[in-house]
């Protein structure tokens, strides 16, 4: 373990210190720190109800400050000690008046009711499990019933003490059997429920132990069940799966090549002297660590090469046998003499993403310093010098949680390649729109359908730069936009001839009269430039007439990361209506009566009514 | 160790949980005439006085303590053992 780092003492505390202190300095400090974290500009609101079977107050206080750190500010509503089950079925009056973003439900072991006698058969065993399954599924309905938001729902650690020692795990009447089924029982609950997310409480524990993550004399004292430290490894956990949720899970891994994807420095040792592959340990452990970068790229986080060789060298690195990782991972690939924080500057313009979207991995303590230091919003782990270790100090940063994988994700590495070979064919053509004519685009476009309604509500909630509103909505909201009278709901997907785009642009209307306003218009920067807003526009306008309404207002609200659509509807056509002075907002007007189709390039397909 | 020794270390302590910088603890001080001194401070205080002296307080030893007075002789008692 390494030393805890010094406490800030002059300079005010930023989110970096929140995130290597340890849970003494968090908490012994806390009303200071809380203090100036508050003193950020933009941050987030975010109201979150903790039901739990514990004391949560030390759990929130830590979970304040994290979030704090990631840009939200939390406000919480607790249930009295041990009672989330009467708050969440019989009084959720409480919880629905106080407007959560999300529920959080806080069990342990101790939490599971209907447990089996230890001399229990396989009857009783089943009864008992499903009625216990079924209380959970209660809690579950009567919060989706009452209060509509998303749930995060614990599972449930090992049980310390088991009676039957390790029979305790097979045994009709063991509690660990008992409560692995249930935590499998809430995995199947989850898998058909998108409100509800499972937070892997079990691994947690896990991960730290059962011996560090019970604290006895606390739980007798003030009913906390956790050390501390276990305390604080909820709360980080928790904040990484709300990030994700709320869209701040990172989406590229920028990785270093010699002594980090490999052993040894390929311009000076030679392609057959590097080490990897499976001839010595060091070998193994770097390939070890090149599966473990293949396993994110194919579960959907983008790879990119950021290191200082030459180029036609560096590539050659993975022409080597026994690389796992090929040329054809990596979604961009810089090896030059430049500092590494301007290639990832570079990276983040050709993948079109923003610096908070990037981790950035390498061997060489100074290089992440410079990085750390010119690029504050790139997450840098602190890599130690064990490669053996590399695997699991990114995974323990947890940046790239996830709560469901769309075929957006898995398919996302292909179609950024696939933007590659769009970006070369575009010099070969006499003007832009020859170019896109070229490219043989189909969009579909249509309300909001249940089968798109995840992808949709991740859209939402990931997409900064080309987002006239940056309204987020929960997938509860989103559903509830799909069927709602007084709204006209838009998703588009687009494909070309070098592939399928996916669900890439949403766009919400409320009615108001005959006026629909654009309360959302957002899309994804993979298909800029491709006039996919005027194929929107055109469904747009022909929707809007036929719920009555005579004229679209837009409205565009400033923040740091989207200026690239300041102008968007004056490109479209928009009258400005009035604008901030500071230029911090503006709100446009179309009419419908007179308005004619404008998309030249796409074939719209199957769904103009 | 005097009482006078401990009380001038973990006034520090009090005066971060409870972020008051010129918080000035006497041996009569205690939860009633301390501002905001509740029990998750408390549960903070414990604990930043466990990390400092390198003492873990058994349960119920905190139970019968007036005062920080009291606190400090506890802390002396304990860390003699260790």
């Amino acid at each position: 373990m390494l030393p805890p780092p010094k406490l800030p003492t002059a300079e005010l505390v930023t989110s970096m210190d929140i995130r290597t202190m340890d849970v003494v300095q968090l908490l012994q400090r806390r009303k200071r720190l809380r203090r100036e974290l508050l003193e950020q500009k933009g941050l987030r609101p975010l109201r979150i109800a903790v039901l739990g079977a514990t004391t949560t107050s030390e759990l929130t206080d830590l979970l304040e400050l994290l979030l704090l750190a990631d840009g939200f500010q939390p406000e919480f509503l607790q249930s009295e000690y041990n009672k989330y089950f009467e708050d969440a079925v019989l009084d959720p009056a409480r919880i629905r008046a106080f407007k959560p973003d999300l529920v959080y439900i806080h069990t342990h072991f101790n939490s599971a009711r209907n447990l089996p006698g230890v001399t229990g058969n396989k009857d009783e065993y089943s009864s008992r499990l499903k009625a216990e399954s079924e209380r959970f599924r209660t809690i579950w309905q009567s919060l989706h019933e009452n209060v509509g938001c998303q749930i995060i729902q614990n599972n449930f650690e090992s049980p310390p003490l088991p009676a039957l020692g390790n029979f305790d795990a097979v045994s009709f009447g063991g509690t660990t059997r008992f409560l692995n089924e249930l935590n499998l029982e809430f995995a199947r609950a989850a898998s058909d429920n998108p409100r509800l997310t499972i937070h892997d409480l079990n691994a947690v524990a896990a991960r730290i132990g059962l011996n560090q993550w019970f604290d006895w004399s606390r739980w007798h004292n003030y009913k906390i069940l956790t050390t501390p430290e276990g305390s604080l490894a909820l709360a980080r956990s928790l904040t990484a799966i709300i990030g994700a949720m709320l869209g701040r899970a990172k989406k590229c891994l920028v990785l270093d090549l010699d002594n980090t994807l490999w052993g040894g420095v390929i311009g000076d040792d030679g392609l057959d002297k590097i080490q990897i592959g499976r001839e010595t340990p060091v070998a193994e452990a770097y390939t070890a660590f090149q599966e473990y970068c293949l396993r994110l790229r194919d579960r959907g986080v983008l790879l990119a090469v950021c290191s200082k060789n030459e180029d036609e060298i560096a590539r050659s690195g993975f022409t080597h046998p026994d690389s796992v990782l090929k040329l054809e991972h990596f979604s961009a690939f810089k090896a030059n003499w430049s500092p590494k924080h301007e290639n990832i500057r570079d990276i983040a313009r050709q993948l079109n993403l923003g610096l908070d979207s990037f981790v950035f991995v390498d061997d060489n303590p100074a290089e992440r310093a410079i990085v750390a230091a010119q690029l504050p919003a790139v997450a840098v782990p602190d890599m130690g010098d064990d490669i053996t270790l590399y695997p699991a100090r990114v995974q323990s940063g947890m940046f790239f949680e996830t709560l469901a994988l769309s075929r957006e994700d898995t398919e996302r590495a292909a179609t950024y390649a696939a933007n590659a070979a769009r970006e070369e064919s575009q010099g070969k053509f006499a003007d832009y729109g020859e170019y896109l004519a070229s490219l043989q685009m189909h969009a579909e476009i249509d309300g909001f359908r249940p089968v798109y309604l995840e992808r949709i509500a991740q859209l939402i909630n990931k997409t900064n730069q080309f987002n006239l509103t940056t309204r987020r909505y929960t997938f509860a909201e989103v559903g509830e936009l799909a069927t709602s009278a007084n709204h006209v709901t838009l998703y588009g997907k687009l494909t070309d001839m070098f592939g399928d785009n996916g669900l890439i642009s949403v766009v919400v209307g409320a009615l108001d009269g005959t006026t629909l306003n654009i309360d959302l218009w957002l899309m994804s920067c993979r298909v800029l430039k491709r006039d996919m807003e005027l194929a929107m526009l055109d469904l747009l306008a022909e929707r809007a007439s036929a719920a009555g309404a005579t004229r679209l207002v837009g409205r565009y609200l400033r923040t740091a990361k989207n200026a690239m659509v300041a102008d968007h509807y004056e490109k479209l056509g928009f009258t400005l209506l009035n604008a901030a002075a500071d230029g911090s907002s503006s709100e446009w007007e179309l009419e419908v009566a007179g308005y004619r189709p404008q998309t030249r390039h796409i074939k719209i397909q199957g769904t103009r009514q | 160790m005097t009482q006078a020794d401990v009380i001038q270390a973990i006034q520090p302590l009090f005066r971060d949980v409870l972020d008051q910088p010129d918080l000035l603890l006497t041996a009569d001080s205690n939860a009633s005439n301390v501002d905001d001194w509740d029990s998750l401070a408390h549960i903070n205080i414990v604990m930043a006085i466990e990390r400092h002296y390198k003492v873990k307080f058994a349960l119920g030893e905190l139970q019968g303590l007036k005062n920080v007075g009291d606190m400090a002789e506890l802390i002396i008692r304990k860390t003699a053992k260790s």
